[in-house]
C-alpha cells in the first residue's frame, strides 16, 4: 500500500509537471496570447468584424486574462478537470475535445493491432532466431537490427512510394476514399483496409525489428541456463524448448509492450503524417500549421497521460508481480 | 587500450559503420567548401528530374537537392552533436552527483529525472518548439539537449554508486579531495567508454527528434536540414508525384546515419560489456 502510495505521488507530481508545461505554453508567447492569436489567425483570412469580436471575447474569457495570473491557473484546471480543453483556433468553433475523439479511434485502431502482431512476431521470431543460431541467427539478426534502426517515418516514407506509386497497389492518402462517407458495408470495409495496409505494415515492421532485437538477446542468455541443458538431454522436441525459453524471458518484454501501449497515442504521430491517415498525428499536423495552441495542448496531454497511466499500471504491476522491486522501493538503502 | 582497438577493428560491425560515418562527415564538410552556392536559391523548375545541371534534381521550390542536401546534412549533425552534448553533460553531471552523494541529494536528483521521464519527450519537444519565437539550429539543439539526458542520468548515476565504494575514491576523500575533483578525477575517467556510448546514442537520437520535429512542422527557421527537406518533401506531393530524387536521398541518409550510429554503439557495447558476447 505504501508502495502504491508513493509510486502515485511521483505519478501526481509528472502529471502536474506536465499540465505547467501545457499551461505556461501560449503565455510565453510575448503580448497577450489572444490578441496575437486572434491577430494570426486574421491573416489567414476569414473571419471579419462582428465573427471576429466574438472569437476574441471567447478566448479572452477561456484563458480569463482579465484575472490573476492564480486564479488563471486554477481556472485552467478547473477546466481540464471537467474535460474542458477549450476552443479550438483552426476549427473554430470546434470543441477540442470533440475534435480529438473524433480522430482518436483511427490512432487507436491502426496502432493498437500493429503493437500487437509485431509484438507477437517480433518475440516469436527473435526466440526462434537464437535458438537455431548459425547462419539463421546472423542473417536474422542483421535482418532485426535493420528493421529496428531505420526510422520509423522513413521506412513509412519507403513502403509508400514503393507500393503505391511505384508499384501502385494501395492508395496513397487517406483512411478511405475521398468522396465517400463512412458506412457500414462490405465494400466500404474493403476500401478502408486498402487504405489500412501500408500505415499498419510500417508499424509492424519496425516493431517486429525492435522486439526481435530485444527477445533475441534475452534468450541467448537463457540458453546457458540449466533448464534448457536439461530439456535438451531429455529429448524434448525444440519447439517446447522454445516456449519455455519465451516464457522465461518475457517478463521484460512484457513491460515493452505496456510501456508501447502507453505510448501508442504519441509514438507513431509522423505514420500518420506521411500516409496523410487520419488521426491525432495528422490532426497535431494540422494544429501546428495553423498555430492552434489549445488543440496542441489538448494532444500533448492526452499523449502525456496515455504514457504516464501506462507507466504507473506496470510500476503497480510489478510491485504485485516481484516482492523484491517493492521493498527495493520502499525500503532503506 | 591497444588490445581494445584491435578488438573493436576486428568487428566488421565497427568498420562498415565507422566507414560510413567518416563518408557522411565529409560529405557534409568538404561539399558546401567545394561548392559554394546558396542551398536556398533556386536554380530550376518544380521538381526538375536529375540532370547535368543539378546532379539529383530540384526540390518542389526549384532549389538544387544535391546542394540541400550537403547543406542539410550539416545542419542536422551540428544541431545532433550540441544536442548530443548537452544532454550528455546535463545526464553525467545529474548523474555523478546523485550516485556519489547519495543520500536525500540522490532521492532528489532521481526523483527529478524521474520525472522528466514519465513525461514524453516528444511532448516536451513540441510544447518548447511551439513557444519558441524563432527557431534556429541552436535554439532546437539546446531545445534537444535539455529534453533527453535523463536516461543518460539514470545510467551515469548506476555506475557511479558501483565506482564510489572502490578504494582509490576512498583514498581521495581521505586526502580531503574536494567533490568535483573526485568525480573529475577518480570517477569519470572509469567510466569514460560508457558516457562515450552514451553519447553515441544521444546524437542519433538528437538527429531522429529534428527531423521527427521538422516532419511536424516545427522545424529550423531560414535553413535547411535533413528533416525540413523530408517535410517539403512531403508537403509538396514529392512521392505522390514520383520525384524520388526530391525524397529518397535525405530518406536514405537518415536512415544510414541512424543505423551507422547504432551499429556503432552496439558494436562498441559488445567489446566494452563482454557479457553480451554469445559462448
Amino acid at each position: 500500500m505504501r508502495y502504491a502510495l508513493s509510486k502515485a505521488a511521483w505519478y501526481f507530481m509528472a502529471f502536474l509537471a506536465a499540465v505547467v508545461l501545457n499551461y505556461f505554453l501560449p503565455r510565453l508567447i510575448p503580448g497577450n496570447p489572444v490578441d496575437t492569436i486572434v491577430a494570426r489567425m486574421a491573416q489567414g483570412g476569414g473571419s471579419e468584424g462582428e465573427a471576429r469580436q466574438q472569437m476574441y471575447q471567447t478566448f479572452l474569457r477561456e484563458f480569463g486574462l482579465d484575472r490573476p495570473p492564480l486564479e488563471q491557473f486554477l481556472n485552467y484546471l478547473g477546466n481540464l478537470l471537467q474535460g474542458d480543453l477549450g476552443t479550438s483556433f483552426g476549427n473554430y468553433p470546434a470543441k477540442v475535445a470533440d475534435l480529438i475523439a473524433a480522430s482518436l479511434p483511427w490512432t487507436v485502431a491502426l496502432q493498437l493491432p500493429a503493437i500487437l502482431l509485431g509484438w507477437i512476431l517480433g518475440n516469436w521470431l527473435g526466440v526462434l532466431a537464437a535458438y537455431r543460431g548459425g547462419w539463421v541467427d546472423r542473417w536474422a539478426f542483421l535482418g532485426f537490427l535493420t528493421l529496428s534502426n531505420i526510422p520509423y517515418y522513413c521506412l513509412a516514407i519507403l513502403l509508400l512510394y514503393a507500393f503505391s506509386v511505384a508499384l501502385p497497389l494501395f492508395p496513397s492518402f487517406g483512411g478511405y476514399a475521398p468522396g465517400t462517407t463512412p458506412h457500414l458495408s462490405l465494400d466500404f470495409i474493403l476500401n478502408v483496409l486498402h487504405h489500412y495496409t501500408l500505415p499498419f505494415l510500417s508499424l509492424v515492421l519496425v516493431l517486429i525489428g525492435g522486439q526481435a532485437v530485444g527477445m533475441r538477446s534475452m534468450a541467448i542468455y537463457e540458453l546457458s541456463a540449466d533448464y534448457v541443458h536439461y530439456l535438451r538431454s531429455l529429448g524434448v522436441s525444440d519447439r517446447r524448448i522454445v516456449w519455455s525459453i519465451f516464457r522465461n524471458a518475457m517478463l521484460p518484454q512484457v513491460t515493452g509492450l505496456a510501456l508501447a501501449i502507453g505510448s501508442l497515442v504519441g509514438g507513431a504521430l509522423l505514420t500518420e503524417v506521411v500516409f496523410s491517415y487520419p488521426g491525432i498525428g495528422s490532426l497535431l499536423f494540422t494544429a501546428i500549421r495553423q498555430n492552434d495552441y489549445p488543440l496542441i495542448q489538448g494532444i500533448t496531454l492526452l499523449v502525456t497521460v496515455a504514457v504516464l497511466a501506462a507507466n504507473f499500471i506496470i510500476d503497480l504491476t510489478y510491485g504485485l508481480i516481484d516482492p523484491r522491486i517493492r521493498s527495493a522501493q520502499v525500503g532503506e538503502r | 587500450m591497444n588490445s581494445l582497438l584491435a578488438q573493436l577493428l576486428s568487428k566488421g560491425r565497427f568498420r562498415v559503420s565507422v566507414a560510413v560515418l567518416l563518408l557522411v562527415v565529409a560529405f557534409a564538410v568538404l561539399g558546401p567548401m567545394l561548392d559554394t552556392r546558396n542551398p536556398l536559391f533556386a536554380v530550376g523548375g518544380r521538381y526538375d528530374p536529375p540532370s547535368a545541371n543539378a546532379i539529383l534534381g530540384t526540390d518542389v521550390i526549384g532549389n538544387d537537392v544535391f546542394l540541400q542536401l550537403m547543406h542539410g546534412l550539416g545542419t542536422s549533425l551540428k544541431i545532433g552533436l550540441i544536442a548530443g552534448l548537452v544532454a550528455t553533460a546535463i545526464g553525467v553531471f545529474i548523474g555523478t552527483l546523485a550516485g556519489f552523494l547519495g543520500g536525500v541529494v540522490d532521492e532528489l536528483l532521481m526523483g527529478f529525472t524521474n520525472v522528466v521521464i514519465t513525461i514524453p519527450t516528444i511532448v516536451i519537444l513540441i510544447l518548447l518548439s511551439v513557444a519558441l519565437e524563432s527557431r534556429t539550429l541552436v535554439s532546437l539543439a539546446l531545445i534537444i539537449g535539455v529534453t533527453s539526458w535523463p536516461w543518460t542520468a539514470r545510467a551515469v548515476r548506476a555506475q557511479t554508486a558501483s565506482l564510489r565504494v572502490r578504494e582509490h575514491v576512498d583514498i581521495a576523500r581521505l586526502s580531503g579531495a574536494s567533490v568535483f575533483s573526485i568525480i573529475l578525477w577518480e570517477i569519470l575517467p572509469y567510466m569514460f567508454s560508457y558516457i562515450f556510448m552514451a553519447f553515441v546514442l544521444q546524437l542519433a537520437s538528437a538527429i531522429l527528434s529534428e527531423a521527427a520535429l521538422s516532419l511536424l512542422g516545427l522545424g529550423p527557421d531560414n535553413t535547411i536540414s535533413l528533416g525540413k527537406m523530408l517535410q517539403l518533401a512531403i508537403q509538396g506531393e514529392a512521392i505522390r508525384t514520383g520525384a524520388y530524387w526530391a525524397f529518397l536521398p535525405p530518406t536514405l541518409l537518415l536512415t544510414a546515419i541512424s543505423f551507422s550510429l547504432l551499429l556503432l554503439q552496439s558494436s562498441l557495447d559488445e567489446v566494452f560489456n563482454p557479457r553480451l558476447r554469445r559462448a
